[in-house]
């Protein structure tokens, strides 16, 4: 082979490589693109006031209202019994497994707690409507059939073993040094947890936090199978709601034409959803490219 | 490497406190796991019964039944198959260019960024690109290909992001012997550094279509059905997956529907378990080989 | 320990002075800078044909990236800037139409730390074969191999396991297994990195009557901070000292009667 062959074929190679590169980068410009195409179409057909500040979600009935304050009152309420499950389960976890378990323990307990993360969504939708709702019933006699609560739960059961890994990460990361530092002092393990690791470890905790947020909000099935279907401005978690996800996907299940104002509006929720969940991504970023140059 | 401990003699009040968030981290640990337990015992408990060689052969039925996953289960065969086939070369590529020829420059890192980022999108969103690229400017329609599509899209930052790791692993002095004999890049990445990340590279694919496989919300979204009494015969016919039969089945009120849903969730398991265990034996093996 | 300053020193190589021998290798004016790093200042050596030379100095001078200059192997570090020539057989091989896969063929490289590949110790020799495809077929590619092993003498301890894993052997064989690679590809000049610092002293003793046998067909350049070890081998010695070219001469003449005094506080160890 000639030098000359030899060196096309290399930077044939390479760009062809650089190519599959820039995939990604056509990506983000088609989930942006498709949403703003959209999203501008709905637009000119309604009004932007109307839809982020009114009450009232119903695009598919005759009477049409498109506020959506109560998808995102039903996703916030949903997210918020969720987070309140795994945001200081997570910790608890992250802090036990990184300062009090041994080795041994670690090495099984981890994981497991994966496997909590992998199963997918389905499955814990079945569990929420199946198992969880019923046996809140019991102690909750006036819980719905279809309620905020057990997906939550369900959904923060999901989440944990998000924030224990990221912030065990978080934790591990902080030098040994200062731990010894205080124990020679004379603290206790949990002293020194709760009064120099955990705070030196708090951009990574709550970089983790706020993905689990994130994580919350994008969540789809486990809300579109136990969490209802009706749009409902309420903080009431014994109730049917709708979050933004689950219209999405009640829209997909009919059978809406293109191009028609119906159709766009689950981009224009779609919209909503990716800036809010893009929003909180990179400030978790920030977050933790932070954390990492404090302890690089 | 654990954190150190300090030794036993601490006065018992002092201990309390200690004990109390050992003590609380124990509990959330055992809660969570019990509710996995839990999880795992109400799904068998409600669906071995119903899982037979018919239910594994019959198509959807309106009947309860009748109803069987078979139509759903080709439906993954034939989409996780074209999810693989369509995200391998291209996450492989993206990662050998950001891993190998890119470490220079502002376009790789603004690459990386964009990956990182795009891993956390929620999967509907993927949907939503899915529906408005491929079914409808691209004119796919409601098929097997634009569903595929989507979801290789949905795993490619895994893809990436793993093949990454294991391209790493590949020591420099490895390399460095490939260019002193004059080997170009491209015969070095090909002969000696691919081979070489190849188990770390193949967990991170089988661990990212483990993760397709039970994705439910983007295949919806571009429209998938859910009821479906046929199996999808090419790339362009309308399909159904095994998660989405399984959706299908819990929002019908009928009980037994709901316990044909356990079967199916069951067999869903089953087949993750699968994939993960030869994840983790191809990872074992190789190590084995070139230990 | 005190190095003796009465070093074994072998005679210069019989006939022709180093002067009169044709420069294989001839670095004229070299400098070379990682970023703004100035690593290596000036340097002017030539290397002559079918000689071994040596370059010695305490670690951290620059000896190794000295080495690598030779083949271009500082390219791949990026940010590398060279000033100066080095000229191979009279041309400069750091001329903007160099073939630098080409001159890593004529030019080989022996690393500190052995580095076989994990396959087989017939498709490590082979390796070099295959991707310049130098081999039109299969007996001839097992010709070559065989060739190479027996060069480097690890011929009879292998030839009942061409195809065992590489990294099944010692650490000495190892070593012999990359010159072997290194000698499939018929380079004419073969750069050795502190070829036996990573061995024990029976392995050491193998690889440098190796090398006095491979001085026959190549012209090898050797990095050593041992100094023993460059006076058996070498016929020249460079000595070196942050990123400088203090002293070059017969290996006689720079161990027991060198011009400078950094080089003779250095050969009777005084630092370093």
């Amino acid at each position: 082979m000639t030098r000359t062959t030899r060196g096309w074929i290399e930077f044939a190679i390479e760009r062809v490589l650089l190519l599959c590169a820039t995939a990604s980068v056509l990506v983000t410009a088609g989930i942006i693109g498709v949403l703003l195409a959209e999203t501008f179409g709905f637009f000119s057909e309604v009004s932007v006031l109307e839809f982020l500040t009114g009450t009232e979600w119903t695009p598919l009935f005759s009477e049409k209202h498109f506020g959506i304050l109560p998808l995102v009152m039903g996703t916030v309420l949903v997210s918020v019994i969720a987070m309140a499950v795994a945001l200081p389960g997570g910790l608890l976890s992250a802090i036990y497994l990184s300062e009090y378990a041994r080795p041994g323990v670690r090495r099984i307990v981890k994981p497991v707690l994966e496997l909590l993360a992998g199963v997918p969504t389905v499955v814990y939708g079945y569990f929420a409507l199946l198992f969880v709702t019923p046996a809140l019933q019991i102690w909750l006699p006036g819980l719905s059939g279809f309620n905020a609560l057990g997906p939550g739960i369900v959904m923060g059961l999901m989440i944990l073993p998000l924030v224990s890994s990221l912030s065990e990460d978080a934790l591990h990361a902080v030098p040994n040094g200062l731990r010894e530092g205080a124990y020679a002092l004379g603290s206790t393990r949990m002293q020194t947890a709760v009064r120099v690791v955990v705070p030196g470890a708090l951009s990574g905790i709550s970089a983790s936090f706020i993905l689990a947020i994130s994580r919350a909000i994008g969540e789809t099935m486990i809300v579109a199978i136990a969490a209802g279907q009706q749009p409902r401005l309420t903080l009431d978690p014994t109730v049917p709601i709708m979050t933004m996800t689950a219209f999405i996907v009640q829209v997909s299940l009919g059978d809406t034409p293109a191009g028609t104002l119906e159709y766009r509006t689950i981009f224009a929720v779609g919209m909503m959803l990716f800036v809010m969940t893009f929003g909180l991504n990179l400030v978790s970023s920030w977050l933790r490219r932070r954390f990492r140059e404090e302890y690089a | 490497m654990s954190a150190p401990r300090p030794t036993a003699a601490l006065p018992a009040t002092r201990l309390i406190g200690d004990r109390l968030l050992q003590s609380m981290g124990v509990i959330v640990l055992a809660l969570a796991l019990s509710a996995l337990g839990a999880l795992l015992w109400d799904v068998f408990r409600d669906g071995w019964r119903r899982i037979d060689w018919p239910f594994l052969t019959s198509f959807a039925s309106r009947r309860p039944a009748q109803a069987g996953i078979y139509g759903a289960l080709v439906g993954t065969l034939y989409v996780m198959v074209m999810t693989a086939a369509l995200a391998i070369p291209l996450g492989i590529g993206a990662a050998v260019y950001l891993e190998e020829y890119g470490a220079r420059g502002r376009l790789s890192r603004m690459i990386e960024v964009n990956i990182t980022n795009l891993a956390g999108v929620p999967s509907i969103i993927y949907g939503l690109l899915g529906l408005g690229l491929f079914v409808r400017a691209m004119g796919m329609g409601r098929s097997v290909l634009a569903g595929s599509a989507t979801l290789a899209l949905l795993v490619l930052p895994v893809v990436i992001l793993s093949t990454r790791e294991a391209l790493r692993t590949v020591p420099k002095s490895l390399r460095e012997a490939s260019y002193a004999l004059g080997a170009t890049e491209w015969q070095t990445i090909w002969h000696q550094v691919l081979p070489s990340a190849l188990p770390g590279i193949l967990t991170g694919l089988i661990l990212a279509l483990s993760r397709a496989i039970g994705e439910t919300a983007p295949l919806i979204t571009i429209g998938a059905l859910t009821y479906v009494p046929f199996a999808p015969d090419s790339l362009s016919s309308p399909f159904t997956v095994l998660p989405i039969q399984i959706f299908n089945w819990v929002s019908r009120p009928q009980a037994a529907f709901a316990e044909n849903a356990a079967a199916g969730i069951i067999v869903l398991l089953l087949l993750l378990l699968t994939m993960n265990a030869v994840a983790i034996v191809v990872r074992d093996r190789f190590e084995r080989r070139h230990a | 320990m005190t190095v003796s300053p009465r070093l074994v020193v072998r005679p210069a190589a019989s006939g022709a002075s180093l002067e009169d021998r044709p420069a294989k290798v001839d670095v004229r004016g070299l400098s070379f800078y990682y970023g703004p790093t100035r690593a290596l200042s000036d340097i002017t050596v030539a290397m002559g044909a079918n000689l071994v030379t040596a370059f010695i100095g305490p670690s951290g001078c620059g000896k190794s990236t000295f080495l690598r200059t030779l083949n271009r192997m500082n390219d791949i570090i990026g940010d590398t800037r060279v000033e100066g020539r080095v000229l191979i057989d009279g041309q400069d091989i750091y001329a903007p139409a160099t073939d630098v896969v080409l001159l890593r063929r004529r030019v080989g490289m022996v690393f500190q730390k052995s580095n076989p590949f994990p396959k087989s110790v017939f498709d490590n020799v082979a390796y070099g074969l295959r991707i310049n495809g130098l081999t039109r077929s299969r007996s001839e590619l097992e010709g070559r191999v065989e060739a190479s092993l027996r060069a480097a003498a690890i011929w009879d301890e292998v030839k009942d396991r061409l195809h065992s894993s590489a990294l099944a052997l010692s650490g000495g064989q190892q070593q012999r297994l990359c010159i072997a690679r290194a000698l499939a590809v018929q380079p004419e000049v073969l750069l050795m990195d502190e070829p036996a610092s990573a061995l024990d002293p029976i392995a050491t003793q193998r690889i440098e009557e190796l090398i006095y046998e491979l001085k026959k067909t190549y012209t090898i350049v050797i990095v050593t901070h041992n100094m023993q070890q460059a006076a058996r081998v070498s016929d020249a010695t460079a000595f070196f000292w942050l990123g400088r070219l203090v002293e070059f001469g017969s290996t006689e003449t720079i161990f027991t009667n060198p011009a400078e005094k950094l080089t003779e506080d250095y050969v009777t160890g005084r630092f370093g």
